[in-house]
């Protein structure tokens, strides 16, 4: 089973929730962090990363002695990575896509591809709990294929966690792809609640399960509560707005460790999402 | 014309109730909302909607049905996952583009033996034109689930330079979009200074330095806040010697304050409130613009 | 000889645009004739990525050999100077002024992009 752990708006608290949940499992549980841009999830763990393996999208090199200059990858090219001037083509890389049809044109069969690394995935354990991380290059705009790279991680049936990015765009859709249910966090605020709601309307477009965690109970107002009843979204969890829970995360540690009476309100969620995900939540 | 984007790397910094502050603060300026993904900032500004403008990106591909063959070479050949199976037909086993994971390379439409692939430009969201009480702002909506918010990001940025410059307005400000990838570097791309809202925890620190490399990278000068300081007055030194460290100022400290939901739930910034932090966003704001 | 000028009309008075890769129209002057054609660039405008390469083809049908513009971007610059076009940066208001500065010597060909690229 994997659970995505996602949410509209940054900073809603969707990584504390991610490693908590993870945290109070017990089991051997693989954490999955596929917020790329800015990952965060081994922050909150103890434990050295092992392996590391560089991520690469495939890239057009031109074989000059076999190209006529005929222009045709150029062409094809719907993201001008690749352009002839009426001679052997230039390359573009961090343009490049990857996605092989200069090579597949070249009547000549001049293009091959190589490696281009746009980030690496790295390997944590801490104690049952197996950390994937993601982590893009900076000044690389390539961040869904390497989302996919992470996600080779997860095996046949086993439970993973998995934390998308933030927001409603392309990475989080390569992130929630294949999840049998997501969890989104919001804070019950104006701008909890809008972004909210454009996550639903998008993580309905892929049709995958929702519940909903509220994050910093009793700050705002309860028009989330609300949203959430009247779109049928059960409400998994509320975590109260509590001022130590925040000094906690600033110094890297999990609320189920620093403050132990939130302990069991983590262990009813995972009980919760571990069952709704047998039965399908939302439906 | 001065351009300063305001960024945090990670999200709940405080970046976009800032901004709505600094608009108003600054009295005279073209405002955007550059974090098109999830915007925000006009539930503080209550834009009014002067214009509305589609946003075309790209293509992709779709498979016309009736003559696909079921030959599979889209399934084989795409690189993005995004050639599906439609179950559930009689007559063998058709094809069909997922269009959310489409990245409109071209390379089904291109070698479908049937032609049976259309290659149709996409309509991936709209932006728009607004008035404000703090002037004009330029702003959009990305469809869900739609790629290219760089690309959205330029056109919004180059709108409101356009309107900043036909108004004769001294200063563009946006609020960025969180994260390092695209659509940050698509906004900040030649601006005059990059302003980052760190908050003073470990994930904090860490995304600070990411945001910094970056600023460094496309060799913009960067100012850094600290955001709800006295959560952790440690972080809130390390934050500021690391941004000493990477040449960029350090401009001042704000309270962790509860006025920032109290201000939202009103649609006004913290410094048209009676908020206890105000004092301290004024005086970022201006050591900003010196 | 002819060279292309980023403008944002269609005439020598237009102003000139400072951005290369994000030009709406290159005024191609022919120093020869003294006449002069004016290229839509339209398609870059609205280019998902890739502006400034995009633009440099333009620039390359167009027959021109060099390119006078405000500022160029890493990608446009490539493009360019593997098409063989020269590149010229100037701060000159209008195209007639840049041309009057390139005719007068006083316009340095461009070693290198003047501005980061990506999307500005």
């Amino acid at each position: 089973m994997i659970l995505a752990v996602a949410s509209g708006k940054g900073g809603t608290g969707k990584t504390t929730v991610a490693v908590n949940l993870a945290r109070v499992v017990g089991s051997p549980i693989l954490l999955v962090d596929c917020d790329v841009e800015e990952p965060n999830a081994h922050l909150f763990l103890e434990g050295e990363f092992g392996e590391e393996e560089v991520v690469g999208i495939p890239i057009p090199e031109v074989d000059k002695s076999l190209c006529d200059g005929c222009g045709e990858c150029g062409r094809f090219c719907e993201y001008r990575a690749i352009v002839s001037f009426g001679e052997a083509p230039l390359v573009f890389p961090e343009l490049c896509h990857g996605c092989g049809g200069c090579a597949l044109v070249c009547p000549k069969r001049a293009i091959r591809e190589v490696e281009r690394r746009i980030g690496v995935v790295r390997t944590m354990r801490a104690g049952p709990v197996t950390l994937i991380q993601g982590v893009l290059d900076v000044g690389s705009p390539m961040a869904p294929p390497l989302i996919r790279a992470v996600k080779t991680s997860l095996r046949n049936g086993e439970p993973a966690i998995l934390d998308a990015p933030p927001g409603t765009s392309c990475p989080v859709v390569a992130a929630v792809r294949d999840a049998d249910s997501v969890l989104l966090v919001a804070e019950p605020t104006p701008f909890g609640l809008h972004d909210l709601a454009l996550a639903v309307e998008m993580m309905r477009e892929t049709g995958v399960p929702l519940g909903v965690v509220i994050n910093r109970c009793g700050i705002g107002d309860d028009r989330v509560h609300a949203f959430c009843a009247r779109e049928g979204i059960p409400v998994l969890l509320e975590i109260p707005d509590d001022r130590r829970i925040a000094e906690a995360y600033s110094r890297g540690r999990l609320i189920v460790d620093a403050l132990p009476e939130y302990r069991r309100l983590f262990e009813v969620l995972a009980e919760k999402t571990l069952r709704s995900v047998r039965e399908g939540v939302g439906e | 014309m001065k351009e300063i984007v305001v960024l945090s790397g990670k999200g709940g910094t405080g970046k976009t109730s800032l901004t709505a502050a600094f608009a108003v603060l600054a009295v005279r300026s073209a405002i955007i909302d550059c974090d098109v993904d999830a915007a925000d900032l006009h539930l503080v500004l209550a834009p009014r909607i002067i214009e509305r403008r589609t946003f075309w990106s790209g293509r992709a591909a779709v498979v016309r049905t009736e003559k696909c063959r079921g030959c599979g070479t889209c399934l084989d050949r795409c690189r993005f996952d995004a050639v599906r199976t439609n179950d559930g037909r009689q007559d063998g086993k058709l094809f069909r583009i997922d269009p959310i994971f489409c990245e409109g390379c071209g390379v089904c439409v291109r070698f479908c033996p049937e032609e049976a692939i259309d290659f149709p430009e996409r309509v991936s969201g709209e932006w728009m034109i607004s008035e404000t009480r703090c002037g004009p702002m330029v702003h959009a909506r990305l469809a869900a689930a739609a790629e290219n918010s760089g690309k959205l990001v330029s056109t919004v940025r180059r709108e409101a330079r356009r309107i900043a410059e036909e108004r004769n307005l001294p200063l563009v400000l946006a609020d960025g979009p969180p994260g390092i990838g695209c659509p940050v570097i698509a906004s900040l791309t030649g601006a005059s200074l990059v302003m980052i809202v760190a908050e003073p925890t470990v994930s904090g620190v860490h995304d600070l330095k990411r945001i910094l490399a970056l600023a460094r990278h496309f060799e913009v000068p960067a100012a850094v806040c600290v955001n709800k300081w006295d959560l952790n007055p440690e972080k809130t030194r390390q934050i500021e010697r690391e941004a000493e460290q990477e040449g960029a100022r350090s401009i001042g400290r704000i309270r962790y304050d509860s006025s920032f939901t109290r201000a939202q739930l009103a649609e006004r910034s913290v410094v048209e409130i009676d908020a206890p932090c105000a004092a301290e966003v004024r005086r970022v704001w201006e050591r900003a613009c010196s | 000889m002819k060279i292309a000028f980023s403008s944002s009309g269609d005439d020598v008075h237009s102003p000139l645009d400072p951005r290369f890769g994000r030009a709406p129209k290159f005024l191609v002057y022919d120093l020869e004739t003294d006449r002069y054609e004016v290229v839509d660039n339209r398609r870059s405008l609205d280019a998902a990525q890739g502006a400034g390469i995009q633009s440099a083809e333009t620039v390359a049908r167009s027959g021109a050999g060099s390119v006078v513009t405000g500022h160029c971007g890493p990608n446009a610059f490539r493009a360019l100077s593997g098409a063989g076009i020269k590149v010229y940066h100037t701060d000159a208001p209008t195209v007639a002024a840049a041309l009057d500065l390139y005719r007068s010597g006083k316009l340095l060909e461009a070693r290198s992009e003047d501005v980061r690229g990506h999307w500005a």
